[in-house]
């Protein structure tokens, strides 16, 4: 326990408490979790003195480290999955993950799809599954405090395999869900898409308003060659919580790759994406929309790595911020040498409706090839007044001018990422945005 | 009634409005014409409740009551409308969305019921059907990437569907091709009531000739400087502005 002593922090302590406390009943390799564990000893949690973290404080804003989350029954499962009614609708193979575990019998785990094989993370980790090689694709990961704490804390999460040429219709719904005391979950969830396989992987988080949970989940992705992938998140965690969030993606050659990251909910909200061009001629789209209002505050970290020659990505990113929140995107495309004719567009846009927000735009690239085109802007700004008085003036009342012009701005993040034949996804996405803006008033 | 009562307005300390006056009453149609930057639109703008103007002095009054302190829905609510010089385009809003938002915006705050779907979808086609204006327009995000000719036909169609009290159309000619002129006219006249004003902005004899007027004003440096029946119209188109404009300076 010697080194408790040099953590600043209540947070920092407490993390090391639990962790001591937690190894033992972790399921999976300890070493690879002291590991894991000792990125975060050496450095604590990051602050804002470090680059990467400059405009998210974590060491200031976890104030304590909660405990973390005890398996439910299936009774309390079911019960906590019942109530959790907002994203109940969505037509797709239903997963559900309550307080960082697995909840089988509030699952579909029995009718998968065909060409879908899905093990529970705990199951994976502790019988040594031969597909958790696949995890850590992208190793700089490894590297970030977030993603570290989950892989020194992952308690449970799907490892889902998809196997070659199959296209998997339905999509694959994980519905992540906290109940009870403030406490902190660590899932880790793999997908694993098979060449020429194609698949939809739907993520929704909710956990009840004031309740301090911290939620640290990483989803990882593995896209083979000539792969389609579409992910969709939807963070509606509780006003209260603090939500870390990683995604990886690794894609082969000749994939199209989508993800959004729709964010309503938590009081602080880190989603990270690291995203890897490995193989040629592969697409990959990273969109959000993100809401925020009171003293809320989230952030968007993107790492993307092109590696491979002729691959596209397209980053599009949409903020409205409300009362004194805080948006933060921060964008890094590098290209290496080896991947010439990349072609990377990333856009990030902001709207502050109040004299409060504040929006910290930090896009970079980093070129090494000398035949490529990348392009990327930022901009922040008010509501077009014009266009306010055009849709007042045919008696729109300012709050619903305001509210057509913000879904419109923040829409046209769903609207690229769900094609136009599939209408009940966008109104499924469109949902929380609306909701988000009629409570605005 | 619509009257403006000695209306000063500046913008940045520039004057535009001048101590403006004019009425129209229940049922006539006013053409008001005058040289570029004579402070028409301004003046549309105002009655339809544009922020960023100073009004220094007078009044707006709708049926005797001053709406210049109403923000822009409020006065829609009233029934003023105003056919933009420059209508714009709002990217991500489907027109019908709008129209339907718009209708049923107004209809809520008069006390009436909102439509139905079916019966909104019937009201809209009628009047595009009309204004010959394709229903393919209808479900593209408003004004956006309409021609010139095509957004001034849709500024009419919102007027055919709100049935508005107050009519301004600012250089709705403008743009317009001779075809499409006469639909737009046949539009406009087919709203012609005894209870409803219209306001006419126009460079042109030719669109007065389509919509008749009632009464001819003249504006010059923010002022109504002449007034008179249709025949001001043709002396106007004859001799130009000079006169007016020299009678300003002297
Ligand atoms: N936002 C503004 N800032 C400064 N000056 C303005 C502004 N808006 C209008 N003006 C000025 O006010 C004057 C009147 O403009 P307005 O658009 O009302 O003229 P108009 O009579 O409609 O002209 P046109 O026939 O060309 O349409 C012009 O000199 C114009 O430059
Ligand atoms: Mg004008």
């Amino acid at each position: 326990m010697a080194d408790v002593q040099k953590f600043k922090t209540a947070a920092e302590t407490g993390l090391a408490e639990r962790f001591s406390q937690a190894r033992a009943s972790l399921p999976g390799d300890a070493a690879a979790r002291a590991t894991a564990f000792a990125r975060f000893t050496d450095s604590g949690l990051p602050h804002r003195r470090v680059e990467e973290w400059k405009y998210t404080d974590l060491r200031a804003a976890m104030r304590e480290a909660a405990p973390l989350a005890g398996k439910l029954d299936d009774k309390a499962a079911a019960a906590a999955i019942a109530g959790a009614t907002r994203f109940a609708e969505i037509d797709a193979v239903r997963i559900a993950i309550v307080n960082g575990h697995v909840a089988a019998s509030a699952s579909d785990l029995g009718a998968l799809p065909a060409g879908v094989e899905i093990t529970t993370l705990s199951q994976a980790l502790a019988e040594g599954h031969p597909l958790l090689a696949s995890l850590g694709a992208i190793p700089e990961a490894a590297d970030n405090v977030a993603y570290a704490l989950n892989a020194a804390f992952m308690t449970d999460g799907v490892v889902i395999r998809v196997a070659a040429g199959a296209k998997v219709e339905k999509p694959l719904h994980l519905r992540f869900v906290i109940d009870g005391e403030a406490s902190a979950t660590a899932t880790r969830t793999l997908a694993l898409v098979e060449e020429g396989a194609s698949v939809t992987l739907i993520e929704s988080h909710e956990c009840a308003d004031g309740v301090a949970h911290q939620p640290n989940d990483v989803l990882e992705i593995v896209a083979r060659d000539d792969t389609k992938v579409e992910h969709l998140r939807i963070d509606a965690h509780g006003d209260a919580a603090l939500a870390l969030s990683t995604l990886t993606a690794y894609l082969g050659a000749r994939v199209a790759f989508d993800t959004l990251n729709l964010v309503t909910g938590p009081a602080l909200m880190r989603h990270q994406v690291y995203m890897t061009f490995a193989g040629d001629h592969t697409t990959g789209a990273v969109r959000g929309a993100t809401m925020v209002t009171g003293r809320q505050h989230a952030d968007t970290t993107l790492y993307v790595n092109h590696v491979a020659p002729h691959c596209e990505s397209r980053e599009l990113f949409k903020t409205v911020i409300d009362g004194d929140a805080t948006g933060v995107f921060q964008g890094k495309i590098a290209v290496a040498r080896t991947a010439q004719k990349t072609d990377g567009k990333m856009m990030s846009s902001a709207v502050l409706l109040s004299e409060g927000g504040t929006m910290n735009n930090k896009p970079e690239l980093e070129i090494f090839a000398d035949d490529v085109l990348c392009a990327h802007g930022a901009t922040c700004g008010q509501l077009d007044d014009d266009l306010l008085f055009y849709l007042m003036a045919r008696g729109i009342p300012r709050p619903e001018a305001e509210a057509l012009l913000l879904e419109s701005f923040l829409g046209e993040t769903v609207e690229e990422a769900v094609g136009e034949e599939n209408e009940t996804m966008r109104e499924t996405l469109m949902a929380p945005i609306r909701a988000w803006l009629s409570a605005r008033g | 009634m619509l009257e403006i009562k000695n209306l000063v307005v500046e913008i940045e300390g520039k004057r535009i409005l001048d101590g403006l006056n004019l009425s129209v009453n229940n049922g006539e149609v006013a053409a008001i014409m005058g040289p570029n930057g004579s402070g028409k639109s301004t003046l549309s703008y105002i009655v339809a409740g544009k922020e960023d103007y100073d009004i220094l002095d007078g009044e707006v009054l709708l049926d005797g009551e001053n709406i210049l302190e109403m923000d822009p829905a409020e006065r829609a609510v009233k029934g003023v409308f105003l056919a933009f010089q420059y209508p714009l385009e709002i990217p991500g809003v489907a027109t019908m969305t709008f129209l339907k938002a718009a209708l049923n915006a107004q209809r809520k705050a008069r006390g009436e019921t909102e439509l139905t779907t079916p019966d909104f979808i019937k009201r809209v086609n009628a009047a595009a059907d009309k204004l010959e204006i394709p229903r393919e327009m209808l479900r593209r995000a408003l004004n956006v990437g309409f021609s010139g000719g095509e957004k001034k036909r849709m500024e009419i169609l919102q007027m055919a569907l709100f049935q508005p009290r107050f009519c301004i159309l600012d250089e709705t000619d403008s743009g317009l091709d001779i075809d499409a002129l006469r639909v737009v006219a046949d539009g406009v006249n087919a709203l012609r009531s005894p209870d409803r004003t219209f306001l006419v902005i126009t460079h042109y004899q030719r669109l007065l000739e389509h919509i008749v007027p009632d009464t001819v004003h003249v504006m010059a440096n923010g002022k109504v400087v002449k007034s008179g029946g249709k025949e001001l119209a043709v002396e106007l188109e004859a001799n130009g502005y000079a006169d007016y404009k020299a009678q300003e300076a002297a």
